[in-house]
């Protein structure tokens, strides 16, 4: 693992040294080690996260979000589904808001990536950050990264006048109601269902109006 | 995931010369369905191509009034092209209803008319499928089967495509333009791009292996009013349970594809010619043959009723 971010000890690193340890003493007699399966050639890489560039050599196998939590060690993008289902892991590459989960790594030399470490700090919140915490959206707090990072992208969406299925004429300026945030939401999904709170949050930052 | 190599490719015909050299060799563009399928090892490639930095990212204007739409078009810059919003509503309008905002941004024009079936059990390994295991069988006959086909299936598999967009492109008579191995080029009709299962459901387009699709091309737009109907389980983020590309010109003949049927986006030009005789004979002339089963025989009434809907709506507009 690189460990680019000074940590000594990882959680996982953790583990896996604990288990290690168990096995010696634990391991059956008549047990055999799995045969080690061939690592894939690993790839060079380089991409720009959060402003500054980071290059790192990869299994091709590794996902953009997996780089980004076990390698570079920034976990505020979640891993939810693993399945592109769930949103929690959404970050912008290149200004756009994607699954992380659901590309690989490699796929994005020269790229550059904003995650959810990007967008504020503590006592410096993105307007979004802090409208979600104003408008208590959230409960668990484990969809709200890539709720906020997919809330973010999406209003510079409507702000480039992409249209979305509810919008009632695919030729007119964008514009932004509830019933817009919901639609243009549902791939980030929330199972302590925060919703309401979390569409009060987006519209006002949007300043929309009508609200419900 | 199990291991493979990966490459970046120079050019369309570099890129498939590549996946035809090597058995097990893929393209990989958007990703977002084939890292879906890596992941539970229904695909395992042994070697990936990117495709993705090749400039197959635009979309050109052609010298008969259509549009040639690179094969790296991302869904949400196809679906919000002026454009494509002015004069080809019924494809922006089904690029939205398909997926999420972030899977937009990924998808791609080719990738999604290549995406696999969302059939239970092409997803689920333990299950009998020939689409993914040929000659294991097809556990959807008398298993779960209400997302799936009701026509133009066969005894050895009943599974839908899942695009919505291949829908509103097959109503609008598109054109698959392709690259070889070889650097040779052709084009492919949309109506025999996709094929129906037959005994063979794990060949599912006329692509030979290798080869490369670089873009699709739109006719000249029909004028008129463009509607795509999606009807699913949930408003939003969902696969279709029937769907309807309709385009409703101001004079002659209306035009209807179908999403949530078959195998493939499916048209019926006797149904076309029916459309005086409204939603019912319509339907009854797109679904003539079809063989439901018990659990999705209520797509059969519910094609009729979403036909009377679309109707309406054009007559409003």
């Amino acid at each position: 693992m690189t460990d680019t971010n000074g940590f000594s000890l990882t959680r996982r690193g953790a583990l896996v040294s604990g288990a290690a340890a168990a096995s010696t003493t634990a391991l059956p007699l008549d047990a055999q080690p799995l045969p080690a399966e061939t690592p894939a050639a690993t790839v060079p890489v380089s991409f720009t996260v959060n402003g500054k560039k980071r290059t790192l050599d990869l299994d091709p196998r590794v996902t953009l979000l997996d780089a980004l939590r076990e390698h570079l060690h920034l976990t505020g993008s979640k891993k939810g589904c693993d399945h592109g289902q769930c949103g929690a892991c959404t970050v912008m590459v290149e200004g756009k808001r994607i699954n992380s989960c659901l590309t690989l790594a490699v796929m994005h030399d020269g790229d550059e990536i904003t995650t959810i470490e990007g967008l504020g700090k503590p006592g410096d919140l993105h307007p979004m950050q802090a409208a979600f915490v104003k408008h208590d959206g959230y409960q668990c707090g484990y969809c709200t990264p890539g709720q906020i990072m997919a809330a973010v992208a999406m209003l510079q969406e409507v702000k480039d006048g992409v249209p979305s299925y509810v919008s009632p004429d695919l030729t007119a300026a964008g514009r932004i109601d509830a019933q817009e945030v919901r639609e243009r939401m549902s791939g980030n999904i929330c199972r302590c269902a925060a919703y309401s709170n979390i569409v009060a949050a987006i519209a006002d930052v949007a300043g929309a109006e009508d609200v419900a | 995931m199990k291991p493979f190599t990966y490459e970046r490719a120079t050019s369309p015909a570099a890129a498939a010369a590549a996946v035809a050299a090597k058995p097990g060799a893929k393209f990989v563009a958007g990703g977002t369905n084939l890292l879906d399928l890596m992941k539970l090892q229904i695909e395992a490639p042994t070697h990936l191509v990117d495709v993705n930095r090749l400039g197959l990212d635009t979309i050109e204007a052609t010298p008969d009034g259509g549009l040639r739409v690179g094969a790296l078009v991302r869904n949400t810059a196809l679906a919000a092209d002026p454009r494509v919003r002015r004069d080809y509503g019924v494809l922006s309008r089904a690029l939205l209803s398909g997926a999420s905002g972030q899977l937009r941004n990924k998808a791609t024009t080719a990738g999604n008319l290549l995406q696999r079936t969302r059939c239970p059990y092409f997803y689920d390994t333990n299950q009998a499928c020939n689409k993914r295991k040929p000659g294991s069988g097809c556990a959807a006959l008398g298993g779960y089967s209400r997302a799936l086909a009701v026509i133009g299936t066969s005894k050895d598999c009943i599974a839908t495509h899942p695009s919505d967009m291949a829908v509103a492109m097959r109503a609008l008579d598109a054109t698959v333009e392709t690259v070889d191995g070889s650097g040779r080029t052709r084009t492919i009709p949309i109506a025999d791009f996709h094929r129906l299962p037959g005994s063979t459901p794990w060949i599912e387009t006329a692509l030979t292996p290798g080869e490369m699709i670089t873009a699709v091309t739109l006719p000249a737009p029909v004028r008129g009013t463009h509607i795509y109907r999606k009807v699913r389980d949930r408003a939003s983020y969902a696969f279709a349970t029937i769907s309807i590309a309709a385009i409703l010109p101001e004079s002659g003949t209306p035009r209807f594809a179908f999403g949530g049927l078959a195998h493939k986006p499916w048209r019926v030009a006797a149904a076309e010619t029916k459309a005086d005789g409204g939603a019912k004979a319509i339907a009854a002339a797109a679904l003539a043959g079809a063989t439901p089963t018990s659990q999705n025989a209520y797509k059969i009434p519910l094609v009729e009723r979403t036909l009377a809907a679309v109707l309406a709506e054009g007559r409003a507009a």
